[in-house]
């Protein structure tokens, strides 16, 4: 059987780290809005106190048939399928950056629906595949 | 099985073991090289640098593997002071160590190329920087705490407050908005990676984990003979 002092050993942990769980919930739940990496439109549309020509980072899908390039100046809406931000933004945009993918922007919000950003970074989703399996699943849905 | 892994087991493990582990690490990592750098396809956005996820993948599970073990080792042998325990939980900290520092060097690499940017701070890149914050701290308190049991008591504690990390990274890309993706293999659902990219990816997996098992028995016998090395001394 367990003696006395291993009981109490038991008890201790088990108290020490239900205990720390709890505190560990409640700071993470405080500091939810630094750990966010980024806010979707509908986060920014629901959002009561924000905060405008302040650093904030977006993000979403980029939105089909968007992209509006010219020489040194992209424009394009990030959605995330409920509410929508336009977006401008001068500079290289990353490899990756395409219509219907993820995006992140980061840069200043004019107002709720335009946003200038000042660093665009692609994100990527969880589906790795060959490209024939794409074409093919594309093939598929139209 | 488990009882091979006793102190006086342990002493017994012969070289043979070892040389067998490692021919089949080295056959199986070969295969998984050539399957992960030339039979399957590349990716249809990132192309090829979907290859690193390959070493990135697997060195994420063995480092996080690695401190889930260490994090209940400490919660036993603080409760049952049990001190092989705590023996091999040392033995087994520099190999995830190790694996975490490949898992963050390889994800910036991907990062680049991928997402456009070597490094963010996002949920899951920052609690995988805290993880190997706790690996160098459990394995720093054994190194410069002289007396074995003060090392092993602190050490312990380190092990089991870091065990809280580990849910926060692997449910970070759930619980909020990050950079780094979710989750392609999950318990719940099938995989939504291809199964010409799973399959270098398992055998990858099981490469490296023979791997950290051989460096795990080798310094683990170390371990069980410096301490009963130690103890004897002590006794004179």
């Amino acid at each position: 059987m367990l003696s006395k002092k291993v009981k109490s050993r038991i008890l201790f942990l088990f108290l020490f780290l239900l205990l720390a769980t709890v505190v560990i919930f409640f700071i993470l739940k405080s500091l939810e809005e630094n750990i966010v990496y980024f806010f979707s439109p509908s986060e920014i549309y629901d959002k009561p106190n924000i905060s405008f020509n302040e650093k904030i980072r977006i993000g979403g899908l980029v939105k089909e048939d968007s992209i509006i390039k010219d020489q040194t100046s992209i424009k394009f809406i990030i959605t995330d399928l409920k509410k929508e931000i336009i977006v401008s933004y001068s500079g290289l945009v990353p490899n990756l950056f395409s219509e219907g993918k993820g995006v992140i922007a980061e840069g200043e919000l004019k107002d709720k629906k335009y946003f200038v950003a000042d660093e665009i970074l692609a994100k990527h989703d969880e589906n790795y595949m060959p490209s024939e399996v794409s074409k093919a699943l594309e093939k598929s849905n139209n | 099985m488990f009882k091979n892994f006793f102190p006086n087991k342990i002493l017994s493990l012969n070289n043979n073991l070892i040389s067998s582990l490692l021919t089949a690490m080295i056959l199986v990592i070969l295969v998984g090289l050539i399957y992960a750098l030339f039979i399957s396809p590349p990716d249809y956005i990132q192309g090829d640098s979907v290859r690193i996820m390959y070493v990135h993948v697997p060195a994420s599970f063995i480092a996080l593997g690695c401190f889930g073990f260490i994090g209940i080792a400490s919660i036993l042998n603080l409760i049952f002071k049990i001190k092989f325990m705590s023996l091999m939980a040392k033995s087994l900290a520099p190999v995830g160590c190790i694996f975490s520092l490949v898992s963050i060097v390889t994800g910036s690499l991907w990062g680049k190329p991928t997402w456009g940017i070597w490094w963010v701070w996002d949920a899951r890149l920052t609690s995988m920087v805290i993880l190997l914050l706790f690996y160098l701290a459990y394995i720093f308190t054994w190194k410069f705490v002289n007396n074995f049991e003060k090392a092993n008591k602190i050490s312990s504690v380190i092990g089991t407050i870091g065990l809280f990390n580990l849910p926060v990274i692997k449910y970070s890309v759930d619980w909020w908005n990050t950079l780094h993706q979710p989750s392609s293999i999950t318990l719940t659902s099938a995989p939504t990676i291809h199964y010409t990219m799973l399959i270098p990816l398992i055998i990858m997996l099981l490469g490296m984990i023979i791997y950290s098992l051989i460096i795990f028995l080798m310094r683990y016998k170390t371990e069980v003979m410096k301490f009963k090395l130690d103890r004897k001394k002590n006794n004179k």
